[in-house]
């Protein structure tokens, strides 16, 4: 039977459901769930990865580090993993603490064109002897000959898997299809894919990459996550299972962690708004969501104009200021005055 | 005609080349070498077709030839220079470091430019400091209760070459420390996003806030009066979001469009940089024309 390792970021993806919020108390009720039911790899931090605490996304409410500490004396089995985006997180400031708390795995992402911003920060990670993942986010963004080539960049830093990040939700199947398959016949360590919702597509989408040879798939708990949220972890492992693949996941222990996770992170559970809807079809980061709807409302202007706005100007994940700049232009077109 | 002071140029990339141009424009300062690694890069050619005087032994050339100039521009990196500063320093020359190698004293000429001239070694910070720091300071300068500032920069991929790239843990450090002496502030941070999209976006700036009831009409004059400043050295620098109080926070975004000397117009941030080191180098000209 094939196995898939599943990767489950419900406390960090989540983080942007909730505005970076997540208390070292809810880490460790919902690990101590996770782990008994057997998940390999939890990630955990603010949304956009350790070090990105920040008014362009979003300030946490407790640091990374006390997040870490409260995962880390929690899990037993399940290796702790933190997603990293070099440009807000430093290997100096954020991730030697990180290794140093005990974290097993480093995901080291970067918008999907920008590999080499992620060699130090891979090569750091494996010298240190600790794994290192490399993870091209907003993949929608690039055709496949490209992704390859980012691909194999990592590769050639030492990553031992690299990611396909679907993170505005824009994935279609087929894309997804011969993009994980391209990579399964020019790499040699892992691909894995992390489906967003936003189309409808986050179980569809995973069950593609794993029939096209991906080997690490993502899913959230109740899909918490940015957006219209993630691939739903809880369908996503008895489906694979139903396919004839093999998680090692305890089925009703995962449905307990799920439920566990609905009282105790979901502030409401997420669902796939009309918003979500256009930031899949703009490919906008789903985690801009919360931002364009506030700073729409505030500016009095249509959010589904700033997403399809931001969307023709190509802005990536990390660029959240650019919706205070799209936001205010459109206002004063509106009114023919500033504010 | 004032007698002009003599330059040199370490390293022959983007930004150096962009410098030479620049250099090659000023009343004051003059290019006596141009010096690199290889004779046959984009930038050597370049240099070599504007008549100027090339080396590819790199630090070698200074100190063969020390007396050949009195100022350095460094625009190898950041670890070159912390290998290099010391050997500038004895062969008497100084410099003008355009890495982020925390050697220097920091510069932002529309902040601290006189004060800079008295030191031998001095550090440009990083292209986003340039653009973004003159903003966080003007705001500094009319509010004294400033909890946290941010600095969130974006550029067009094209415009980051291999050195950006292999130092963006240094960017974000040295933004950060520039950020800190400049405004006093010590709770700051800096973010660096590269946008790949086509055609090349311009490279801008946002500038965050966390002050208790800011004063935002004194924040809005203070910060008009530096973008005009800013004009008098980067003409392409624009203020296109003002300062704006939103959720809790003041927002200012400034953009800054490139001359367009050996870089594309979207390369602002290169751009900026650049200017700000000229106008520094000619600080130190006039000063010697005038002692």
């Amino acid at each position: 039977m094939k196995k898939i390792t599943i990767s489950d970021p419900t406390l960090r993806d989540g983080s942007h459901a909730i505005k970076h919020q997540l208390t070292a108390e809810q880490v460790s009720r919902y690990c101590a769930a996770i782990d008994k039911a057997g998940v390999p790899i939890v990630e955990v931090g603010h949304g956009n990865g350790i070090g990105a605490s920040s008014i362009q996304v979003g300030l946490s409410g407790e640091s990374d580090i006390k997040l870490l500490e409260a995962a880390r004396s929690t899990l037993k089995h399940a290796k702790l993993g933190v997603h990293c985006i070099p440009g807000f997180a430093t290997i100096k400031k954020h991730i030697k603490p990180a290794l140093d708390l005990g974290v097993d795995i480093v995901r080291c992402a970067c918008h999907c064109t920008e590999a080499d911003t992620t060699r130090n920060h891979i090569t750091f990670v494996r010298e240190q002897g600790k794994q290192a993942f490399g993870v091209l986010m907003m993949a929608h963004m690039a055709p496949v000959d490209i992704l390859v080539e980012e691909a194999m960049k990592m590769e050639s830093y030492g990553a031992e898997a690299v990611i396909i990040m679907d993170s505005a939700g824009a994935f279609l199947p087929n894309r997804i299809e011969t993009i994980i398959s391209r990579l399964c016949d020019t790499l040699n360590v892992h691909v894995g894919y992390h489906g967003h919702n936003n189309l409808g597509m986050g179980i569809g989408n995973s069950i593609v990459a794993a029939g096209a040879g991906a080997t690490i798939i993502d899913g959230t708990a109740r899909c918490f996550g940015a957006g219209a949220g993630n691939t739903q972890l809880e369908i996503l492992v008895p489906v694979l299972e139903k396919l004839g693949y093999s998680t090692g996941i305890d089925f009703y222990k995962l449905l307990d962690a799920a439920d566990l996770a609905e009282k105790e992170l979901l502030q409401s559970a997420p669902r796939v708004k009309s918003i979500s809807v256009v930031s899949g079809l703009s490919g906008v980061f789903s985690g801009f969501t919360k931002h364009v709807e506030r700073i729409s409302k505030e500016y009095d202007v249509d959010p589904r104009d700033v997403f399809f706005k931001l969307g023709e100007r190509g802005i990536i994940a990390g660029q959240e200021d650019m919706i205070i700049e799209e936001a205010y232009a459109l206002h004063q077109k509106k009114t023919g005055k500033p504010l | 005609m004032p007698k002009k002071m003599n330059i040199a140029i370490l390293g022959s990339g983007n930004i150096g080349t962009d410098l030479l141009i620049k250099v090659l424009r000023s009343p004051y300062l003059k290019c006596t070498r141009f010096i690199g690694r290889n004779l046959s890069s984009p930038g050597m050619r370049k240099a070599s077709s504007l008549g100027v005087s090339i080396s590819d032994q790199s630090i070698d050339a200074l100190i063969d030839n020390p007396t050949c100039c009195e100022l350095v521009f460094d625009a190898t990196t950041a670890s070159y220079h912390k290998k290099i500063a010391a050997i500038l320093k004895k062969l008497g020359l100084k410099a003008i470091d355009m890495t982020p190698s925390q050697v220097g004293e920091m510069c932002v000429p529309s902040i601290n430019l006189k004060d800079c001239i008295s030191y031998p070694n001095v550090n440009m910070i990083t292209c986003g400091g340039q653009t973004a720091i003159p903003v966080a300071f003007a705001i500094s300068q009319a509010q004294s209760n400033i909890e946290y500032i941010e600095i969130v920069s974006s550029i067009s991929s094209r415009s980051a070459g291999p050195g950006t790239r292999a130092n963006i843990d240094e960017y974000v450090e040295n933004t950060e420390s520039g950020l800190r002496q400049m405004t006093g502030c010590q709770n700051v941070k800096a973010i660096l996003n590269l946008n790949p999209a086509t055609p090349c976006i311009d490279s801008q700036s946002s500038i965050f806030a966390l002050v208790d009831s800011p004063d935002m009409d004194a924040v809005s004059e203070s910060v008009a009066g530096m973008v005009l400043k800013m004009k008098e050295y980067v003409p392409g620098y624009e203020m296109i979001v003002p300062p704006q109080y939103e959720n809790g926070r003041i927002a200012a975004m400034v953009k800054v469009r490139g001359l367009g000397d050996f870089l594309p117009q979207y390369a602002g941030n290169l751009d900026i940089i650049n200017c700000a080191a000229i106008t520094l180098a000619e600080e130190y000209a006039k000063e010697e024309l005038e002692h």
